[in-house]
């Protein structure tokens, strides 16, 4: 039922849903309110009073807009639609009396402030502010907390919006951030001084609107105007977060999100966040080759005669990697036919069928989790997997969804019902649901429920409940791997299988498996880890924020990564070394530039290019081969080690150590 | 005032006998679902009990009550009627010290709590069985000055009688609540000018006076 009613905001007739707050239908309207405790995605605090607006005919003081919906404001006389004012002399002189309150115990550091130059208050102060204070008293001072590695604080500059203890409390899904005392005394506090327990907390740095929480790794190093700032999408994990990347110079100087409501909201991983050191250490900046045991630098050149002579000699496979983009895998997928060799990229022993995207995509859409009453989690631990996507379905819990879980039992911040660790107990459940309507279920099937041990009987239970109404969302640990799948960069029998008999393996930036001896490895990739140790020819790559590419979600999404800085040292991009390789073997690709790369990829591939929509697949399901007791083993363990770059990042390794060593404490304060 | 658990706890809390079954009574007050609204007097109740709020007191009625205890602890740190350090054994004396206490002498009755007890606010009396604090506005104002300490009201006092009253709590003598000038309740001092016909025949104490004077009334 639509409440529309009708209302005037400076002067202009509208109409508005009777539940909307004066503030939205200003947003709606165009007309600027400033604020700083509002947030759209958190609870409504009205404790800034910044966003004060006049309303004509009501009591003779301001009304604060964040707080107050269209359906609470009386009619003026004669049943005149009510009316509110937001520039009035009112409206102006109220802000201009909050500013100046904010501004009195507000240190003027602002010369100092990593905020400086995007903040909220410095911003607002010059738009709605005074020009001077009539304060001529003493300014308190609060003591600054640790939160941790990744959160700096200068509790000075606090004005209490309370955002991000609205945010770790109702998004994060952690119990430890507070207001303590009151008036003059009111602290942001953390309970006991404890750090913060959440893979998400980074986000409180975006959300605060002064200088009192910001970035740790990024304190003091540039300032905001100084930043090349590039658009594009994260990889640490399969859900393609999409992300602004600030540079200067050569170096990344840090990661924010940006707003995709159909994938992550605005919020971003400390992963995601906070793995930009990884991008400088550990890196392979030239070509090297393997003499007498021992890794040379060399030449290009010579690093490329290496590798051809190697591919001319022997049987091919070429592998595929978390973090390899659309472009970089269709090209060596050429590379590889030409050369009759085989080809993987379900390097982590998940069977994942081939040619069946509703069965290695599913058939929903991230979006899906808002609205489902019901969500069943086979095999997946989300809250390492994919935290915003964890956030999600938390927000879902929140809103009265039911979650339910088999496979690990794990902390998600929500309450589940847990139906067991094995495919029996999920058999069970999925027989005691015969009866059930399932349209407003959605399934979420890990990597853990894909495991080749199953034999894709998981995968046959939940599509058998997909094709009774419920929704199916295959969650992917790695950016690369949908992209990799619908380019068919598989061999039928999985890894083993294409593996066998190889003489040389093209890896492509896996870093997780060791390849077993026998077979002379070329590694293509970024740094110097797993991958790179066991090879013989190493090619430098670009890192993900060096090259443009497309990454398909975990949802089947192409979205478009950009280039925000220049590869280190002799690096290249990816596609670019497979284009290179490829003239050298004397069967040069049709494609010199990656433009040309992508035209060829849209004629054979059309719906990769579809860039951020997110194509229907049709249900094909799979037969239960198997009913046996095989446990569902999650894939990742360690959050912030999963792949090469966070490997290489200093500030990730503190993070991993620092969970792993809490985890006694945890317990406790539990 | 910045406020904050204090710096020695005690080990662990528990609530007697008695109040639990009261705590007890109290959530059910609420609807299911809602039981986080019986806080404040459950954390009021573990005050009466230790005397002050300690850190595991506020814990473990966070914990009963299913709420983080972050928020049970900015519960505690808000409402100043929370001590958050230990007080006197025998006795907390909260002086009034807003306007109409103060204008008749309210702080005659803070420097004699300077000298005996203690020369700040919250800080033990050195044989620990007395502390002081000034508080804000305790609605005697026609009995002013006054103090109080648990929940009696000692009012009409000057520094000679609060002195006194002092004297008798530092030799374990129970002083009765209530006016040091002989006033019944807050009647003018010099004796009722309506409602005279109801003088005779009443009470000696007032109702709340008398009832203080019961051992072990809540």
């Amino acid at each position: 039922m639509s409440d529309l009613r009708k209302i005037i905001i400076d002067g202009i007739e509208t109409e508005a849903l009777g539940d909307m707050t004066l503030i939205q239908v200003c947003e709606q309207m165009g007309i600027e309110i400033p604020r700083f405790c509002y947030h759209e995605r958190l609870s409504i605090a009205g404790n800034c009073r910044m966003c004060l607006v006049e309303i004509v005919g009501g009591p003779p003081k301001p009304a604060a807009s964040c707080a107050m919906q269209v359906k609470d404001l009386r009619p003026g006389p004669e049943g005149a639609p009510p009316e509110i004012r937001t520039r009035s002399d009112m409206a102006r002189q109220a802000r201009e009396g909050v500013m100046e309150f904010l501004l009195i115990n507000h240190p003027l550091d602002c010369p100092i402030c990593d905020q400086g130059g995007e903040c909220d208050l410095q911003d607002q102060a010059v738009a709605y502010g005074m020009d001077f204070s009539r304060y001529r008293e003493a300014k308190r001072a609060v003591d600054d907390l640790d939160l941790g590695p990744l959160v700096e604080t200068h509790m000075t500059r606090c004005i209490s919006c309370t955002r991000c203890v609205r945010f770790t409390t109702e998004v994060a899904g952690i119990n430890q951030m507070g207001q303590s005392g009151r008036g003059e005394d009111a602290e942001i506090i953390s309970y006991l001084n404890q750090t913060l327990h959440s893979n998400m907390q980074g986000n409180i740095i975006d959300l605060c609107p002064v200088g009192a929480l910001t970035s740790k790794p990024y304190a003091f190093t540039a300032r905001s105007w100084e930043l090349e700032k590039v658009e594009s999408i994260d990889v640490m994990d399969a859900l393609g977060s999409n992300i602004r990347v600030d540079s200067k110079g050569r170096r990344v100087m840090r990661i924010l999100p940006r707003n995709h409501d159909g994938v992550n909201e605005e919020w971003i991983s400390d992963k995601t966040r906070f793995v930009w050191d990884g991008l400088i250490n550990q890196r392979l900046d030239r070509p090297f080759i393997r003499r007498d045991g021992k890794l040379v630098a060399c030449s290009w050149d010579h690093a490329l005669d290496e590798a051809v002579s190697l591919l001319k000699s022997e049987q091919v496979t070429s592998i595929a990697g978390d973090l390899a983009s659309v472009e970089a895998v269709y090209a060596l997928s050429q590379l590889t036919d030409s050369l009759q060799g085989k080809k993987e990229c379900r390097v982590n022993n998940v069977d994942l069928p081939i040619g069946n995207r509703s069965g290695y995509v599913g058939i929903s859409r991230i979006e899906d989790i808002d609205s489902a009453g019901r969500i069943l989690m086979i095999g997946t631990n989300p809250g390492i997997e994919a935290p915003v996507l964890n956030a999600r379905i938390r927000a879902s819990w929140l809103a009265g969804g039911h979650v339910e879980l088999v496979g690990e039992a794990v902390d998600l911040t929500y309450e589940y019902k847990h139906h067991g660790t094995d495919l029996l107990s999920l058999h069970k459940l999925a027989k005691n649901m015969e009866d059930v309507d399932l349209t407003d279920t959605l399934i979420i099937l890990g990597q853990g429920a894909l495991h080749e041990s199953l034999d894709n009987s998981a995968l046959g239970i939940a599509m058998n409940l997909a094709d009774r109404g419920a929704g199916l969302l295959i969650l992917h640990t790695a950016a690369g791997r949908v992209g990799a799948m619908d380019l068919g960069f598989t061999t039928e029998g999985g890894l083993d299988q294409a593996l066998d008999g190889a003489g040389v393996v093209y890896n492509l930036g896996v870093d997780e498996i060791d390849i077993p001896s026998g077979p002379k490895v070329i590694y293509q990739g970024s740094h110097g880890d797993r991958g790179a140790h066991r090879a013989d020819v190493i090619l430098p790559a670009a890192a993900y924020t060096e090259e443009a590419g497309i990454f398909v979600n975990t949802e089947g999404r192409p979205q478009l990564a950009s280039k925000a800085t220049f590869p280190v040292g002799e690096a290249k991009e990816n596609w670019a070394i497979i284009r290179a390789l490829s003239g050298k073997l004397g069967m040069p690709l049709e494609y010199n530039s990656q433009i040309q790369l992508r035209l060829k990829l849209a004629e054979e591939f059309p719906h990769l290019m579809e860039i951020d929509m997110v194509r229907e697949n049709e249900l094909q399901p799979i037969e239960t081969t198997q009913a046996g007791n095989t446990e569902f083993k999650n894939v990742i363990n360690d959050f912030y080690l999963t792949n090469p770059i966070a490997r290489a990042s200093a500030v990730m390794a503190e993070l991993s150590y620092l969970t792993r060593t809490r985890d006694g404490e945890l317990n406790e304060a539990a | 005032m910045l406020r904050r658990f204090h710096h020695t706890q005690p080990d662990s809390f528990e609530f007697s006998e008695e109040n639990l079954k009261w705590a007890r009574e109290q959530i059910a007050k609420y609807p299911e679902g809602r039981q986080v609204s019986a806080i404040i007097p459950l954390l009021w109740r573990a005050q009466e009990q230790e005397g002050w709020l300690t850190k595991p007191a506020t814990e473990y009625v966070a914990d009963m009550l299913g709420m983080a205890r972050i928020r049970a602890y900015e519960v505690a740190t808000f409402y100043f009627m929370f001590q958050l350090q230990p007080v006197g054994s025998i006795a907390h004396i909260q002086v009034c010290g807003t306007t109409t206490c103060m204008i008749c002498g309210a702080e005659d009755l803070i420097s004699v709590c300077k000298e005996r007890i203690a020369t700040k606010p919250h800080q033990l009396s050195p044989c620990e069985r007395f502390s002081w604090e000034e508080v804000e506005c305790l609605g005697a104002c026609a009995n002013a000055p006054m103090i109080q300490i648990g929940k009696d009201y000692y009012e009409d006092l000057s520094r000679e009688s609060f002195e006194t009253l002092l004297d008798d709590l530092f030799a374990n003598r129970k002083p009765i609540p209530g006016s040091r000038k002989g006033r019944f309740s807050s009647e003018p001092q010099t004796g009722v000018k309506c409602l005279a016909e109801y003088e005779n025949g009443k009470a000696k104490f007032s109702p709340a006076v008398s009832l203080a004077q019961i051992e072990g009334d809540q």
